[in-house]
């Protein structure tokens, strides 16, 4: 039987899916980026970070858990749905310790890429400061948790992807943080710099050591073009 | 006698040293110049700062340190971590790369210093009015002097951004070597206007030399004083501002060590803690904290090279050095020829990099075996800068010491501000020409507060004189 094809509109676009996509399966196929932090290629979506979310027949849904449905009408680019965007990445900011200027990720981070596409400059909210570690103790990676965004990719990689469980969640609220397995240090577990889980980090928390800004200013992912323009090319 | 029965000045906003200052006069009884101080407030808080972090972070994080001279940090940390990386001798295109990247640097803060903080000084007479004496009063009457020292500064921003990605806060240096080479388009555009950049240096050097020349009288003795001179120097005694051993010298040009391999200069140097000073008294273990400090810069560079590698700047020596007959000089405001000299050379070096096809090679790091402990060192634009680390094997810092130009400069600083109180002040009474006069001996040793106090920001200087019983009789400030 052949797939069935349901239509849908996002931002009155038209676009065309499979059954049993969630939207944005959907938009990603049809050339419709919805900007997004803790979804990712390859891992279950589980709609925590809140950045996806559009609206959907005017209710506020998460576009990478929501099926697409026929006839559905979705808006994404709104003025309203972009300010709660840039409110999510504002505070995301200001919670941990993100210093793009000397940042090994900067350029390739997914954290600064949506704010620079969200046109924000400088965060709103008051910083934090919150003091934080690093773990250091392994060979070939470092965890600085000064840019952990809590996105869970890690988490996820390492138990799906990798048939190990190297990191888990701790803690509640403002104290939660990632651990690693072991109790003690990334150097006790079983983690392997070839591990999925080492390249699924969306900002600098989980960084592979020795070769930090080792691709110059210019070749960086994001240097040339936005978050989201490998998508939004097949348009 | 105790400082208690002394007055005591206080100078502050110098207002074209990029950082801020404070100077304080001390009067005797019989109403003299006892001591003048500048006080520079040096915060320590970034060596804490970098513990902990891996080390391959360091070149780029120490740009934190200085708004106005980040390249030299980036450069003296980066030559300490291809230590640390076990990369004793880079490949010639990273070795190039980075010479580049340093001489553009020079360029341009050599030519903001003197076009954009020390011309209308030089222009004006330190007794002109204010009001003209300043960049924009350059801009009107000089219009042809202005352009070239910003499109000269700007040329070597140009280049820095090919070299290190960025004009500021770069990338370019990493542990080991570098992270990009230059192309072809990127070199051509450089080419373009090199010739024009030579021929506006060798203009700058001529009004330094000729203002010296031309008020010889006055400018000797001005702020001047005797003392030892320490740079690098290359194993032939030629000049380099990127790489070699150090060479100290005294007043007469008497060596006082030469050749000393820099891993060991904790062997040869140490820093004072002054109680009324946050920032250090760095001097020469030898000769002892009393009599053992010296000055860097270009004025000891030139001074303590044998030789420059490029034949204009080497002509352009010669000459300099024939006004002192071959013996180190001592003058405080030759300061600005000598930094002219430099502008030439690194043009010239700019333009033989250029040139070399090293440049386009793909081999850009090497990396040896590791090791915990390494220095770096670069002369700065504002002279020689020490970059200290111990790394642990999870690859952190875990210990972190700068001496910055600034500090190295800052016993002959306070020499050169008291010297000019004793010849200048007049009464009890901070006249308007004192406080030229200060801030001229000051802006001649270009400090860079900003990285010395390692705040970034303008910020000025203020002149407090005080009595023999220690009350403040006048305080003067320069925005
Ligand atoms: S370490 Fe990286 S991947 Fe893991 S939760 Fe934090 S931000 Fe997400
Ligand atoms: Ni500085």
């Amino acid at each position: 039987m052949a797939e069935q094809t349901i239509t849908f509109t996002i931002d009155g676009v038209e676009v065309k899916g499979k059954a049993g996509q969630t939207i944005m399966q959907a938009a990603d196929e049809a050339g419709v980026y919805i900007p997004r932090l803790c979804a990712f290629k390859d891992l279950t979506p589980h709609g925590s970070c809140r950045v996806c979310v559009v609206l959907v027949n005017g209710r506020p849904q998460a576009s990478c858990t929501q099926p697409a449905t026929e006839g559905m009408v979705v808006e994404s680019e709104t003025e309203e749905i972009q300010k709660h965007r840039r409110n999510i990445i504002d505070m995301l900011f200001v919670e941990g310790n993100h210093f793009c200027m000397f940042c090994e990720k900067s350029g390739n981070c997914e954290l600064q890429a949506q704010a620079y596409r969200l046109g924000i400059c400088a965060p709103k909210y008051p910083y934090q400061f919150p003091v934080r570690d690093l773990d250091a103790s392994h060979p070939d990676i470092f965890i600085d948790h000064n840019r952990c965004i809590l996105c869970g990719r890690c988490v996820q990689a390492s138990r799906d992807l990798d048939g190990k469980t190297v990191f888990e969640f701790v803690n509640r609220g403002t104290e939660k943080k990632i651990a690693v397995n072991a109790e003690a240090k990334l150097a006790d577990t079983d983690i392997d710099i070839s591990d999925k889980a080492c390249d699924v980090c969306p900002v600098g928390a989980i960084i592979k050591k020795h070769i930090g800004f080792a691709t110059p200013v210019g070749r960086r992912l994001y240097d040339t073009e936005p978050i989201g323009s490998d998508i939004e090319k097949k348009n | 006698m105790s400082d208690t029965n002394l007055k005591r000045v206080i100078i502050e906003p110098v207002t074209r040293v990029e950082g801020h200052g404070k100077v304080s006069i001390l009067l005797d009884e019989q109403n003299q110049v006892k001591q003048a101080r500048l006080h520079i407030v040096e915060f320590r808080g970034f060596e804490r700062f970098i513990q902990g972090r891996p080390y391959w972070e360091v070149p780029v994080l120490v740009q934190r340190l200085c708004g106005i001279c980040p390249v030299s940090h980036h450069l003296a940390a980066a030559k300490a971590m291809d230590l640390i990386v076990g990369a004793d001798q880079l490949t010639p295109t990273a070795e190039k790369i980075r010479r580049l990247m340093h001489y553009g640097q020079m360029f341009q803060s050599h030519a903001l210093h003197f076009f954009h903080l020390c011309s209308p000084d030089l222009l004006f007479g330190f007794d002109a009015d204010p009001a003209i004496r300043n960049v924009i009063g350059v801009a009107a009457k000089f219009p042809d002097l202005a352009v070239q020292g910003v499109m000269m500064r700007k040329y070597g921003q140009e280049i820095i951004k090919a070299t290190a990605g960025k004009k500021i806060h770069g990338t370019g240096a990493i542990p080991g070597g570098v992270n990009k080479n230059l192309s072809i388009e990127e070199r051509d555009a450089l080419l373009k206007d090199i010739d024009q950049m030579v021929e506006w240096s060798r203009g700058a050097v001529k009004i330094a030399k000729d203002y010296t020349m031309d008020n010889i009288e006055d400018v000797k003795p001005f702020g001047s004083f005797d003392s030892s001179h320490l740079s690098l120097i290359r194993e032939d005694g030629a000049m380099d501002l990127y790489h070699g051993n150090l060479r100290a010298i005294d007043k007469d040009g008497n060596k006082i060590f030469d050749q000393v391999d820099y891993q060991k200069y904790t062997d040869y140097l140490a820093e004072e803690v002054r109680d009324w000073s946050y920032m250090k008294f760095p001097f020469i273990k030898s000769i002892g904290p009393e009599n053992g400090w010296y000055r860097v810069g270009p004025l000891s560079r030139v001074n303590t090279c044998d030789f420059i590698d490029t034949p204009e700047a080497e002509a352009e020596r010669k000459e300099f050095m024939a006004l002192t007959d071959d013996k180190p000089n001592n003058i405080t405001l030759a300061y600005h020829w000598t930094r002219m000299i430099e502008v030439l050379h690194s043009i010239e070096k700019i333009k033989e990099l250029l040139n070399d096809s090293d440049l386009q090679g793909t081999d850009l790091v090497v990396t040896g075996e590791r090791r915990e402990e390494a220095v770096g060192l670069i002369e700065a634009p504002r002279g020689t800068l020490f970059h200290h680390y111990k790394v642990n094997k999870n690859d952190q810092v875990e210990m972190a010491n700068l001496i910055v130009s600034t500090t190295n400069n800052n016993e002959p600083m306070n020499r050169a501000v008291q010297k000019v109180a004793q010849d200048h002040l007049s009464g009890v009474e901070i006249t308007e020409g004192l406080l030229n006069r200060i801030e001229v001996a000051i802006r001649a040793y270009d400090p860079c507060l900003s990285c010395a106090t390692h705040a970034l920001g303008k910020m000025p200087l203020s002149v407090s004189l005080y009595d023999h019983d220690g009350n403040v009789i006048d305080k003067k400030f320069k925005q």
